[in-house]
């Protein structure tokens, strides 16, 4: 049994149907990439799973369990957590108080304590700021903390949207070297959005092509990276 | 013409403070207990305004129906006070008895606060901005009207509590007991407030909620949960408000919220609407402003009757702090895209 199942979701904003029968699963430990030009739905995909937006058909499933009548913030309680596109960090919050959010629904002090100095020890940069407004950063320390604040919550699935959006090519590396260390170390099951497709398919073992709402394509990284569709659409060769 | 406009305030500003001070009209005792009365008035608008600056920092919008919840506090306050008072409780434990009245006061508008948010603000949360607007001005309203009909639209006094008769000597001023409890307790609860949001779990969630719904519920924030608690914490001051204001003004009757609601509304603003600090600053400026603005600013220029003129002054300084400072006194500019 996969431990995140998407199975022919519907979702709409409004009348706009944005996501038109959607299936994909991730299994635990893995890396699974969801890649797709601008607009194919690969946002509403994340938010849907985690309930900020409601399908209309079909269904989320954790751990075997429907998602229908959960609410965002008992899904992260369950453990998906979501960082979003633009990474959402709270501008007013300092640094250490973006991190507090992020372990909101913990109540191990201890243990929580301990994911701080690990989230320090993969992002030394954000110790020195950590009295500073999350709005001060730069956008690559901003990305690093909206990482550090989904760890907070020890996720059993991490979504990760688009985490190299403006990023300098630099430090979109070293972003994709923490998202395969922390597969790799910690065993973090993770479905990751991107337009880098080639990098995203680097690190992931399995990939979804998403095209206006349906997924096209799918398969093991390796495949996908020699597919000519794949190749002629999305990696520019 | 901005120029002429600013010429006529500095007249009024300058003028106004020469010709009353030379005159010597007021002795310098007068002038400070303008300041303590304008202090003890800022305190409550202080108090209320805090809740409509809470509730706009979480959900963008004027809660006009908030001036009912401190007058509803107030009356349910009186009815305590006058029970107790009749049982003669109030005189043996008079201590007590006011927070007893207090805790009676601040649970009606508790309540009557979540039950605007449930029932009149929730479903219409992702409505048009005008449209809540309009449903709270009808709630303020339905609320005036339901006290009035059940309890008429006379005036209720308070009973007297003797202990805060008289006034107290402090640093060699004579200062009114009761003033005094108003700012003492005021100042007590504004610090309470500000490190509850500042230090607190809850208080952070709030200021999470503040800036970003979405990625607040993604961070496991039970967002409506946050709101909720919100309402709760204005109504609570609007409530410790209403019991304060019966402690300098005696009275209570069905339409009370509306002048000191607008008031507040007018401090919040001046402060920087969503700002905590700012409301509490701002309230207590605009209760001195007004006390001592018609004796210092108006008197000098020989209107007649020139405290009869404070509301005046209290919108006429609105309107200047949003003329040149439009996002108010400690006030950051509100970006559209987090409304
Ligand atoms: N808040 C919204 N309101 C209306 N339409 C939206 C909204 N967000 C996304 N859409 C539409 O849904 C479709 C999918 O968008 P999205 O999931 O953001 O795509 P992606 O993340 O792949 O760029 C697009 O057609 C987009 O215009
Ligand atoms: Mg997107």
């Amino acid at each position: 049994m996969a431990l995140l199942e998407v199975d022919a979701v519907h979702s709409y904003y409004g009348n706009i149907h944005a996501l038109k029968g959607v299936s994909l699963t991730v299994d635990a430990g893995e890396v699974v990439t969801l890649i797709g030009a601008n607009g194919a739905g690969k946002s509403s995909t994340l938010r849907t799973i985690s309930g900020l937006l409601r399908p209309r058909e079909g269904r989320v499933r954790f751990a075997g369990a429907d998602l229908a009548d959960r609410k965002p913030h008992q899904i992260v309680a369950d453990g998906i957590v979501h960082v979003p596109e633009g990474r959402g960090i709270f501008a007013r919050l300092t640094v250490d108080e973006n991190l507090s959010i992020g372990a909101f629904t913990r109540t191990d002090v201890d243990g929580v304590a301990a994911d701080r100095e690990a989230v320090f020890a993969t992002f030394p940069r954000l110790r020195e700021r950590r009295q500073q407004a999350g709005g001060t950063l730069s956008g690559g320390e901003q990305q690093m903390l909206a990482i550090g604040r989904g760890l907070m919550a020890r996720p059993k699935v991490l979504l990760l949207d688009e985490p190299s959006m403006g990023l300098a090519p630099i430090l979109v590396e070293e972003i994709f070297a923490i998202i395969e260390r922390l597969n790799r170390e910690r065993g973090t099951t993770i479905l990751l959005v991107e337009q880098n497709a080639r990098a995203a398919l680097d690190v992931a073992h399995r990939g979804y092509v998403l095209e206006t709402g349906g997924i096209a394509l799918s398969g093991a990284a390796g495949d996908l990276l020699h597919d000519p569709r794949v190749r002629a659409a999305y990696l520019g060769v | 013409m901005t120029v002429t406009a600013a010429l006529a305030v500095l007249a009024v500003l300058v003028y106004g403070p020469f010709r009353i001070l030379q005159a010597g009209k007021y002795s310098s005792e007068n002038w400070l207990d303008f300041i303590v009365f304008g202090l003890a008035q800022g305190s409550l608008y202080a108090l209320i305004a805090l809740g409509y600056t809470l509730v706009y920092g979480i959900l963008r919008m004027i809660n006009f129906a908030h001036g009912e919840v401190f007058m509803c506090g107030a009356f349910t306050g009186y009815f305590a006070a006058a029970a107790l008072d009749g049982s003669g409780f109030m005189d043996r434990h008079p201590l007590v008895g006011l927070l007893a009245v207090t805790v009676v006061a601040a649970s009606t508008s508790i309540g009557v606060a979540v039950l605007l948010e449930r029932i009149a603000y929730r479903p219409l949360r992702r409505a048009p901005r005008l449209v809540p607007l309009i449903t709270a001005i009808g709630a303020s309203l339905f609320l005036q009207y339901t006290v009035s009909g059940l309890y008429g639209s006379g005036l209720e006094t308070y009973p007297d509590v003797d202990v805060l008769k008289g006034d107290w000597q402090i640093l060699g001023i004579g200062i009114l007991k009761t003033q005094a409890v108003v700012i003492a307790a005021a100042v007590l609860i504004m610090l309470s407030l500000y490190a509850f949001v500042q230090h607190t779990r809850t208080g952070r969630a709030m200021r999470a909620v503040s800036e970003d719904k979405d990625t607040a519920a993604l961070m496991g924030i039970d967002v409506d949960g946050i709101i909720v608690r919100t309402f709760v914490l204005g109504g609570a001051l609007a409530g410790v408000a209403g019991v304060l204001h019966a402690l300098i003004y005696k009275q209570v009757v069905f339409n009370m919220g509306f002048q000191p609601g607008l008031k507040a509304f007018t401090a919040a603003v001046l402060g920087g609407i969503g700002n905590v600090p700012g409301a509490m600053l701002g309230g207590l400026f605009l209760g001195v402003v007004e006390s001592i603005g018609p004796g210092l600013f108006l008197e000098g220029l020989g209107i007649p009757a020139a405290y009869q003129l404070k509301d005046a002054i209290a919108f006429t300084l609105l309107v200047l702090v949003l003329i040149f400072r439009p996002t108010g006194i400690l006030g950051e500019r509100v970006s559209e895209k987090r409304a």
